[in-house]
């Protein structure tokens, strides 16, 4: 694919930036100037970068740009100095999806450079926050050709706006013994299953899945992601005394009260007068600490599986969200169990876009409608490991017994109300 | 014009496994244990002894190809050509064979000048955003300050010498990008945006309107142009409206700052994943090197590595001390903007006896 790619070059005028060359972590500012001797546009990037530092202002205005086919997935910028700076009149980024877990051969990662400084100004941040690897500084031309050579090459555009956005994942089973599913497998195979979702914006907001083994939670999920998947696991946790001896034999008992005993949210553990250990496991709740400290002594239970949790994310616009279980338990480890989870999703993102406000996401959807609601919505049931404790508020609009809402009938009634023995009818069923 | 041929659409996420260095492929989920060999460098261990070694590297994030290229070199050289990134934007250079460990090293720190650390009780890379380099709203720097940063805190990247991990991240505007973390630096506004009613006609005014947490934009006829006003009242100065609209400047190189909050984390261990508090406001946005911010966060991460238990992650740390404690310690005044006024602010409350006298 032919590409025109000739910037002019200027002298770099960069006092300011060049105060970050000092110092011993690794400078974008050296690493960039040098470069710009190969791509003059990186040379006016830093010159504009120096005028913010300058002024403490920026000079991109955002705008629309899309590959044909998508709607998504190209970060366009104009500069506002594009007079002074010719070609940053259009420096755009392209997001593409990551390798699930950002696991790279070298053949790879340096295809990714090749085909960014081919088309474009040669700049990667490995990776964004949202889980991309972003290619940085095409015009409008180049966004096209670049997109078109990465996804001839088997890449693929990343998401943007209201729509499914990249996933991300930990590394999971490819190198972590707490792994209690295959993230990679579940996040290539939900990017592939809902990949139309992803580059075409059709949801009211965007939707964000990221993908923890454990709830260590390694891919920052619980936070960051509108449904994070954490993997968890049913019954026991494994236990090999033998090694718990050894491993209070090399750090003294002391040492395990105060850092296993006394760190377990539920105080489940105890430690026996033979330097064995005993776990309540009814009581465990899954936190990972003992794990995380004698990880060779313990791992998690072989049962395995994972709880999905929604509505975490960042401040606008209700405040500051954290994801809170949905669904308790369930394994995911067979395509059926893939496909439960697919059909699941659907079922969720149907009552969200069906329901939800223009920019609303999930998490404050939830916390408009109502937990409840949302769990009537999406089919269900209220289960007590999804509250830390019931309500203590009187004010409950019980649906049961009360006059029938305007457009509505009154169906329901309540068994603890209902005197009447259950009807034949029911129990013939 | 030309006709161009379009490139297979709707491919998805690539091939993980192509990407997998063969141990790791191998002993896919049958990884039995880790140690910690030295900070910066961990060793999985396989249930059949298969051991693969991981040395983890500082980088800047932002990447000439020619730089991912010489990362690309180190990797072919001692890494059979696999590598990967970590959440934190860590390079790790994956080698099967313990004698590589010390050439590697001696590599990535001498020739690709990249700092190996960022395991176990360290202070990790920092999570940032675009800023001044490439987005439409930042009030302040991303890739730059984050730098400055990280050479105030490098020794403790490369050391483990906290009392649990320490996760940081940097934010350019107050409300979208990064995440919560132990330690966090956000920029703050400090009046209501100014509206360029000239400009105004260009976009759905519902959208801003809905758009605002405070409900405190109004449509409102300008100049005999449609437009909106804000209720000065209500706004809180957090910049929502400049996201949606252009014509809704909040940022002001004159009046923004830098704030500090403290004690999030995602992790389930010990206590469930929690939002982080404010710390200290007010601080200057100060290019190149923001050293008000650097001195800040050194104070936060000294009190802790002084006061942290084994184990304890900073927001741990000081709910186990005391909010009352932790200001006393960093010296950070307690101020009105401390006490929350958002719809959780009653349980943010102490609503007990239970008082440090
Ligand atoms: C003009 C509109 C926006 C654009 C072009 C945009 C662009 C971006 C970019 C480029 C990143 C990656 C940053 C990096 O790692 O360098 C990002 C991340 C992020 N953005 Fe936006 N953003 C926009 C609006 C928003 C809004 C309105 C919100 C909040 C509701 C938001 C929330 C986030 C969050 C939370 C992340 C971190 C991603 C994660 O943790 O998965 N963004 N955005
Ligand atoms: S989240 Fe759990 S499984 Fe995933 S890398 Fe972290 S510790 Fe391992
Ligand atoms: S995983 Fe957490 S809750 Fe469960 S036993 Fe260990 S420390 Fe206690
Ligand atoms: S700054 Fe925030 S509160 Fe003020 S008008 Fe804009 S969106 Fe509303």
């Amino acid at each position: 694919m032919s590409v025109k790619n000739d910037a002019k070059v200027m002298e770099l005028n960069t006092p300011l930036l060049d105060q970050l060359e000092s110092g011993g972590w690794p400078s974008f500012v050296t690493d960039l100037k040098a470069y710009s001797k190969k791509r003059p546009q990186v040379g006016q990037l830093l010159n504009q970068l120096n005028e913010s530092y300058e002024n403490r202002w920026n000079y991109w205005i955002g705008t629309v740009l899309n590959v044909p086919g998508y709607g998504g997935g190209v970060i366009a910028r104009l500069s506002q100095k594009a007079d002074k700076y010719p070609d940053l009149a259009q420096f755009h980024t392209v997001r593409v999806i990551e390798p699930p877990g950002w696991v790279y051969s070298t053949k790879n990662l340096r295809q990714l450079a090749d085909i960014s400084e081919k088309h474009g100004a040669g700049i990667l941040q490995l990776h964004g926050m949202s889980g991309d690897v972003l290619l940085l500084g095409f015009n409008n031309d180049q966004s096209m050709s670049v997109a078109e050579e990465l996804m001839e090459n088997g890449w693929d555009i990343g998401g943007s706006g209201g729509a499914l956005r990249t996933l991300q994942c930990c590394v999971g089973q490819a190198r972590c013994e707490m792994a209690c599913y295959d993230t990679m497998r579940v996040t290539k195979h939900l990017t592939d299953t809902f990949i139309h979702y992803l580059h075409r914006p059709e949801f009211v907001y965007k939707f964000k899945f990221k993908l923890s083994g454990c709830p260590n939670d390694c891919a920052n999920a619980m936070m960051r992601s509108d449904m994070p998947i954490m993997g968890t696991w049913r019954g026991e946790m494994q236990i090999d005394q033998a090694k718990v001896r050894e491993f209070i034999k090399a750090k003294g008992r002391a040492y395990v009260i105060d850092n296993v005993l006394t760190r377990c949210p539920t105080k489940c553990i105890s430690l026996k007068d033979d330097d064995t250990i005993a776990v309540e496991h009814q009581d465990c709740v899954r936190c990972m600490h003992c794990i995380n400290v004698m990880h060779k002594a313990l791992k998690p239970g072989k049962d395995k599986g994972v709880t999905i949790c929604m509505g975490g994310k960042r401040t606008l616009k209700i405040g500051d969200t954290i994801s809170t279980v949905i669904v308790p338990f369930m394994k995911l480890e067979t395509d059926e169990d893939l496909d439960r989870l697919t059909e699941f999703v659907e079922k969720v993102w149907e009552f969200w876009n069906d329901n939800g406000m223009d920019h609303e996401r999930i998490g404050e959807f939830i916390a408009r409608v109502g937990l409840a609601t949302f769990l009537d919505g999406i089919g269900i049931e209220p289960d007590a490991r999804m509250v830390v404790r019931p309500r203590s508020s009187p004010y409950i609009k019980f649906e049961e017994l009360a006059p029938g809402r305007i457009g509505g009938e009154q169906t329901k009634m309540p068994p603890v109300w209902n005197k009447e023995p259950e009807t034949t009818e029911a129990a013939a069923r | 014009m030309s006709e161009t041929k379009l490139a297979p659409r709707d491919q998805g996420a690539p091939d993980y496994k192509v990407n997998l260095h063969p141990v790791m492929l191998k002993n896919y989920g049958k990884w039995d244990y880790h140690e910690r060999v030295r900070p910066g460098v961990l060793v999985h261990v396989a249930e059949n002894g298969d051991k693969i070694w991981t040395i983890r590297a500082g980088s800047p994030r932002t990447l000439s190809a020619d730089k991912v290229r010489e990362i690309c070199a180190v990797a072919d050289k001692y890494c059979k050509g696999f590598l990967r990134f970590t959440t934190r934007a860590n390079v790790e250079f994956l080698v099967d064979n313990e004698a590589a460990i010390q050439p590697l090293i001696a590599e990535v720190e001498g020739k690709l000048k990249f700092p190996v650390g960022g395991t176990g009780p360290s202070v990790s890379n920092v999570a940032h955003t675009q800023g001044w380099m490439h987005c439409n709203l930042p009030g302040s720097d991303a890739a730059g300050s984050v730098k400055a940063l990280l050479d105030e805190l490098i020794d403790d990247f490369k050391n483990e010498r906290l009392p649990n991990r320490v996760h940081i991240s940097s934010s350019c505007c107050q409300i979208n990008c990064s995440s919560h973390a132990d330690i966090s630096v956000i920029v703050q506004h400090h009046h209501p945006p100014r509206i360029n009613h000239g400009n105004m006609q260009i976009c759905e005014l519902p959208k801003v309107v809905a758009i605002c947490p405070a409900a405190a934009i109004r449509p409102a006829v300008v100049n005999g142009h449609e437009s909106v006003e804000v209720v000065k009242e209500k706004c809180m100065y957090c910049g929502a409206c400049h996201g949606q609209c252009p014509s809704m400047e909040i940022r002001d190189a004159e009046t923004d700052t830098l704030s500090i909050w403290v004690g999030g984390k995602t992790s389930n261990a010990r206590t469930p994943p929690t939002l982080m508090k404010l710390a200290v406001w007010g601080l200057p946005n100060n290019p190149p090197r923001w050293p008000e911010v650097g001195q800040a966060v050194r104070t936060i991460l000294e009190a802790y590595k002084k006061g942290g238990k084994p184990y304890e992650r900073v927001g741990e740390w000081i709910e186990r001390i005391g909010w009352q404690r932790f200001f006393e310690v960093t010296g950070f005044p307690f101020t009105r903007y401390h006490i929350d006024d958002s719809p959780e602010a009653l349980s943010t409350f102490n609503r007990s006896t239970m008082v440090r006298i």
